[in-house]
């Protein structure tokens, strides 16, 4: 079993080092002058050869690679022109505003999504299969900063029951002690329980459009592997034996077709990522994918590639996540591999 | 001495399925009955409807089926017009049912212990505290080695004979009354047919129970049945004791099905009804044919798979010739040594995993050799890469019939098509009359109507595609044919049709034949010779009346006996 | 496998269906018909009239009015595209006075904050969104699917090279990797069909690999080996004309993805510049107005991308159907 476990996160490694040398290579294939987009729009040619020097851009290619590696192993992935803080401490100050957003949103999606391609493979053709197919193929067409957008204007504009889509928390409000930077948690553990129904109330829209946007393709995937176990031969022994519907349904057949769904969850990882700027953007969300945007608008480049980098590798511990919790679950790759 | 009121009594049974072209019976008017005690065998074709008659019994229709008229009797309850729940309940408790591919009907991801346990907790016939004692006990039933340990295995660890014994256990855990076995053994080797047969016809002879055996194998209905009921399109044609079945057949069909059973004693043309006309004017006896000099020689021939598939890529990647044999490889081939003169017929017989395979890809030069020689004509065609060799002029000199008339031809060529294919790339006619009208005569010499030519594989029947196929393997004249299990997947009826045209295509056209088979019924019919295999070597060779009559090799001699023969 | 399965026959109407057969995820209920092989040779039965492709897209298409919607509506989407200028009834870079002018009798879809016309605006971004959707899509047609093909028929280094590309460009959340590549390479529409066109790549070279790796030592690629036929020519021959029809779907599920990418980067401020009329711009132009009530400058845009998108996904389910072989008759 650790053998297992050992032997997936060696394949990690590799992946890894690609990402780190892809994000490497984005800066560096700038047009023109690097030094002069890390220096800044109000740079002096001056300024310009220092950051030239600082940074490394009159090295060879290779060399600056090591800088850059160096630069990594130390936590330092530069400074941001426009907040002047390291991009590292302003990332990390802003990704709980994220993970808490994509987290929510993700098991929203899921409590739904699951639950109704269940039900839509097993009552073929009924309202709800119908229901289901109309959700998962709607769902894919539909551009989750539209959603957003829409669900403000309803809800916020027109019926007045959501907040305004200003941020995590109305400025009435203090900000909790910051324990896991979730506000939801913290508040509870404070015992502040306005707090916490004010920050739940700003979490419903931008949660409800990532799940929107997440459920098409879980009820999709669930419901067209759970056709394909139903229609299976173990499924017809297991009826033909009598078992209970229940047991036929659940136990059998989901507990086959959750393998597939689980192997989805890791595009839909990246879907929801990348969702997760564009949400970030409609409700003034300080997260990083808002942090990632403004420094794009304003040529800072240290940001934007903190950001990749960031992102990346939490998407590929996720993917080794999945891996494992599929490996899990699946005797054969457990006795196996 | 039977009851007089039957277990299961099934009256004027008509079974519909609503499909995209309208409303298709599968089944029409169907009566059935199984006496307590009785094995009744019901022996059809494809499309015979018997499957479809024994879901409708057991209530588990596909949802485009229902039954549209007749009744079902089951120990006085109305089997049709039950409730849901009431046969949910008598399923698995009453009457059980196992299918072919054993471990398909597996639940890939749970203990087979625990799957038992599912059913009898079902069915009330355990406890939660004593589930697993009663499973092992059962498991031990079924002849299961290891009961304990086994408990706790996935149906990927076991073997095919053991999944399907698992497959039993789950039937027979709370002792129905009837258990309906739907062609169980198709798609096993021999010997694990007989060893899995014996095993039902004990259990349930012990527990006095009903069985109903659904095969197309008529040896495997005479063997174990009592009674056989022959179905043909969804209709029963005759019903009678096994015995009176056998010796004395009434209906048309029945003497149609049982002429076109190999076995011993007959020849090809026996098999065929006596008024058929077949497309070559065959002479009246089969010639034998003459028999030359040696043809093809496979000396010491071996095909070695290394234990570690990432060490081949490597080797490969870095061209490091592999001379030495490597000794934790698997051998699928391990040093044989045959040859095949002209105009000779050699079977190449084997259960699966023998290698008969293998050898066959390497003689037809699709996958290489480790080590050994193949020579052609005195040509060494085995020093020859698989890449290379289609630009050779010896390939067209060697080709092959393939078992799967489905996936051997390409979906989106038209039978015309696939069968100008070689005549295209190696053959001497050229432009499109020419190639078309040698295409019209190779399906004239198969008895391939010419109208089905422009057709697609997915409008052609089974018997169709293989004979497209075998008028695509002929197309170029070649000398020697290699013939991969060519019938298996054929009924009975349309097997012999083939077997008789392979044969004469044989003697009109001069050819050899290597005839790979696991059907040693069917090897004694068409070959001159017997090669024996088992595990990479050959165990025996000879002339087929030598070995399949006075086998020298005990394993032969196993082989043979596990055969089921019908009295015919 | 000893068993003959039995289906639907063409003349013979009492032969059955097989019950239990796996039906195919998600698509038809009934098994799927295949022929039986209990018919005698000599029996041809009526023979089957060879239909066209145009007569077997009717027949799919009245089976199932969605996909002819869906036609419909592409229809509709090409002709913007290409008549857009001459269509439009305003100049759709014209600012007027009659700012914010909610939908009306002289303006279908409102106005915007510079007084432009907003129906015009997104008649006109018709032709960016679907060029930038097109081009991108054609360019991984072309290399994700030869050397999705090649790497699966192959195998050897070559499946290990675009194995190895397709993993490191997976390892990113695409649509971040999109941002990151367009922040690369500089402001430009070009970029983002580079960008989109990339991240791409790895799905569908992953889907033309699939399809030609269990291709490849099928019955009859091996048969056209006996042939005589060389690699290259199976290849191009035989699998690649089996290989084609799912690409074409891919292709079309891909054009969905890649006009949402664009607008989503030209969302944040990538790739297109105000004044241009392009869909994803106009919708971050009207946010601010959609909280404060003006809810016709993001929505009309918005809408025009929920439908396109709509439509290349309805379309390339429709295909499918069309294109499947086992479906022709």
């Amino acid at each position: 079993m650790l053998q297992t476990i050992g032997r997936r996160l060696l394949t990690v490694i590799p992946t890894l080092i690609g990402v780190v040398i892809v994000t490497f290579l984005l800066t560096r294939v700038l047009p023109g002058d690097p030094a002069v987009y890390f220096a800044g729009p109000a740079a002096t040619p001056d300024s310009i050869e220092e950051i030239r020097k600082t940074l490394g851009f009159d090295q060879p290619l290779a060399t600056q690679f090591v800088y850059y590696l160096r630069d990594l192993v130390h936590g330092d992935f530069g400074t941001s022109l426009t907040t002047g803080q390291p991009v590292v401490s302003d990332i990390a100050a802003r990704l709980p505003a994220s993970a808490e957003l994509t987290l929510l949103g993700l098991i929203v999606a899921i409590l739904i999504a699951v639950p109704l391609g269940i039900v839509a493979a097993v009552r073929q053709g009924s309202f709800i299969d119908h229901a289901c197919r109309v959700v998962a193929t709607a769902g894919v067409s539909l551009p989750v900063f539209f959603t957003g957008l829409v669900l403000v204007y309803v809800f916020y504009f027109l019926l007045g029951w959501a907040p305004a889509p200003l941020g995590r928390l109305d400025i009435f409000y203090m900000t909790p002690n910051s324990v896991t930077g979730f506000y939801l948690i913290d508040s509870l553990l404070a015992g502040e329980f306005e707090t916490f129904r004010a920050a739940l109330a700003q979490l419903v829209l931008p949660v409800a459009t990532l799940a929107i946007f997440s459920i098409a393709p879980i009820a999709r995937m669930t419901r067209a592997s759970m056709l394909s176990a139903l229609s299976s031969e173990f499924v017809r022994t297991a009826r033909a034996s009598g078992l209970s519907p229940y047991r036929v349904v659940i136990t059998y057949a989901f507990g086959n077709a959750m393998l597939p769904v689980i192997t989805t969850f890791g595009m839909v990882f990246s879907f929801l990522l990348g969702a997760n700027v564009l949400v970030e953007k409609v409700f003034a969300w300080p997260g990083i994918g808002s942090y990632a945007v403004e420094a794009l608008i304003a040529s800072d480049y240290a940001p934007v590639q903190g950001f990749v980098l960031t992102m990346a590798v939490l998407y590929v511990m996720l993917n080794l996540a999945i891996d494992l919790l599929y490996g899990v679950i699946d005797p054969r790759m457990r006795l196996e591999g | 001495m039977t009851n007089t009121i039957p277990l299961l009594d099934v009256r004027d049974l008509t079974v519909e399925f609503a499909t995209r072209r309208g409303t298709v019976r599968a089944v029409d008017q169907v009566n059935l009955s199984v006496a307590k005690g009785e094995t009744v065998g019901i022996v059809g074709e494809s499309g015979s409807g018997k499957s479809v008659t024994s879901y409708a019994v057991m209530r588990i229709l596909d949802r485009a089926g229902r039954i549209a008229d007749g009744s079902i009797m089951f120990s006085g309850i109305d089997i049709r017009h039950a409730s849901e729940t009431e046969v949910r309940d008598m399923r698995g408790r009453e009457i059980s049912m196992i299918f072919q591919n054993p471990r398909a009907a597996l639940n890939p991801i749970r203990k087979v212990g625990r799957q038992i346990e599912d059913v009898l907790l079902q069915h009330v016939q355990a406890v939660p505290s004593d589930a697993r004692e009663k499973a092992i006990a059962i498991l031990e039933q079924v002849r299961i080695a290891r009961p304990q340990e086994r408990y706790h295995a996935y149906p990927f660890e076991l073997s095919g004979g053991m999944c399907q014994r698992v497959v039993i256990a789950l039937a027979l855990a709370c002792r129905p009354q009837l258990l309906i076995a739907d062609e169980p053994t198709t798609g096993l080797d021999v010997t694990t047919q007989k060893a899995v047969m014996e095993l039902v016809v004990e259990l349930t002879r012990e527990r006095g129970m009903s069985t109903i055996l659904i095969t197309h194998d008529l040896g495997l209905a005479a063997a174990y049945c009592d009674r056989v009921v022959v179905m043909q399109k969804g209709h029963v044609v005759e019903t009678a004791a096994s015995e009176t079945i056998f010796k004395s057949p009434q209906h048309f069909y029945t003497r149609k099905l049982m002429r076109a059973t190999p076995r011993i004693g007959v020849t090809l043309r026996d098999l065929l009804p006596p008024d058929t006309v077949l497309p070559e004017s065959p002479p009246a006896a089969p010639v034998a044919a003459k028999i030359g000099a040696p043809l093809l020689v496979v000396d010491h021939l071996i095909k070695e798979y290394p234990r570690n598939a990432m060490s081949r890529t490597l080797a490969d990647l870095f061209r490091r010739r592999r001379d030495k044999p490597d000794d934790t490889a698997f051998r699928a081939v391990d040093g044989i040594s045959f040859d095949i003169k002209r105009g000779e017929s050699v079977g190449l017989v084997g259960e699966s995993g023998c290698g008969k395979s293998t050898t066959s890809m390497m003689v037809m030069r699709l996958l290489d050799k480790t080590d050994g020689t193949i020579g052609f004509d005195g040509h060494d065609i085995g020093a020859m890469p698989v890449k290379d060799f289609a630009g050779s002029p010896l390939r067209s000199r060697i080709q092959m019939v393939f078992q799967d008339p489905t996936d051997s031809l390409n979906p989106r060529f038209t039978a015309a098509r696939a069968i100008a294919d070689p005549i295209l790339r190696l053959g001497k006619e050229r432009g499109a009359k020419a190639v078309r009208a040698r295409c019209e005569e190779l399906a004239r010499q198969v008895g391939l109507p010419v109208e089905l030519l422009d057709r697609f594989p997915h409008q052609l029947s089974g018997g169709q595609k293989a004979r497209v196929g075998i008028a695509r393997a002929i197309a170029l004249g070649p000398e020697l044919l290699i013939l991969d299990e060519p019938t298996a997947a054929l009924d009975v009826s349309v097997q012999a049709i083939v077997l008789n045209l392979l044969q004469d295509l044989k003697t009109a056209l001069g050819m050899s034949y290597l005839f790979v088979s696991h059907d040693l019924n069917v090897v004694r019919l068409l070959c001159d010779r017997v090669i024996v295999m088992r595990a990479g070597k050959i165990v025996e060779q000879g002339t087929s009346d030598q070995v399949l009559s006075a086998p020298q090799s005990d394993y032969t001699r196993e082989l043979l006996t596990a055969i089921p023969h019908p009295p015919i | 496998m000893n068993q003959a399965v039995s289906v639907d026959e063409v003349s013979s109407a009492t032969v059955v269906a097989q019950p239990g057969a796996p039906s195919s995820a998600g698509q038809s209920e009934e098994p799927t018909p295949v022929p039986t092989n209990a018919m005698p040779p000599e029996d041809t039965g009526p023979a089957a009239p060879q239909s066209s492709i145009f007569h077997h897209a009717r027949y799919v298409i009245s089976e199932n009015p969605v996909t002819g919607f869906a036609f419909a509506l592409f229809l509709l989407i090409v002709i913007c595209a290409v008549f857009g200028p001459w269509i439009a009834p305003y100049d759709p870079l014209a600012s007027t006075d009659a700012t914010l002018a909610p939908p009306s009798a002289s303006h279908w879809f409102g106005t915007d904050q510079l007084g432009r016309d907003i129906l015009s605006r997104v008649i006109v971004a018709t032709r960016l969104d679907l060029g930038i959707a097109v081009w991108s899509v054609a360019l991984v047609f072309l290399l994700g699917g030869i050397s999705g093909v090649a790497a699966g028929f192959f195998g050897g280094w070559v499946d290990l090279l675009v194995g190895r590309l397709a993993d490191t460009i997976m390892a990113f959340p695409l649509f971040v990797l999109a941002m990151g590549i367009v922040a690369a390479l500089g402001n430009t529409v070009t970029n983002i069909v580079i960008a989109t066109a990339i991240i791409n790549f790895p799905l569908y070279a992953r889907v033309a690999r699939a399809e030609a790796n269990t291709r490849r030592n099928a019955g009859f690629v091996l048969a056209a080996r006996l042939s005589g036929n060389s690699e290259m020519r199976i290849l191009l021959g035989q699998i690649l004309p089996n290989v084609m029809p799912i690409m074409v779907v891919q292709m079309s599920l891909t054009m969905g993805y890649a006009i949402l990418n664009a607008a989503g980067l030209s969302f944040i401020g990538l790739g297109v510049r105000p004044p241009t009329a392009e869909w994803g711009i106009m919708v971050a132009e009207g946010a601010a107005f959609m909280v404060s009530g003006e809810w016709w400058n993001a929505f009309f845009p918005g809408a025009a991308l929920v439908l396109a998108v709509f439509c290349f996904n309805l379309l390339g389910d429709g295909l499918r159907d069309i294109v499947d072989p086992q479906r022709r008759t």
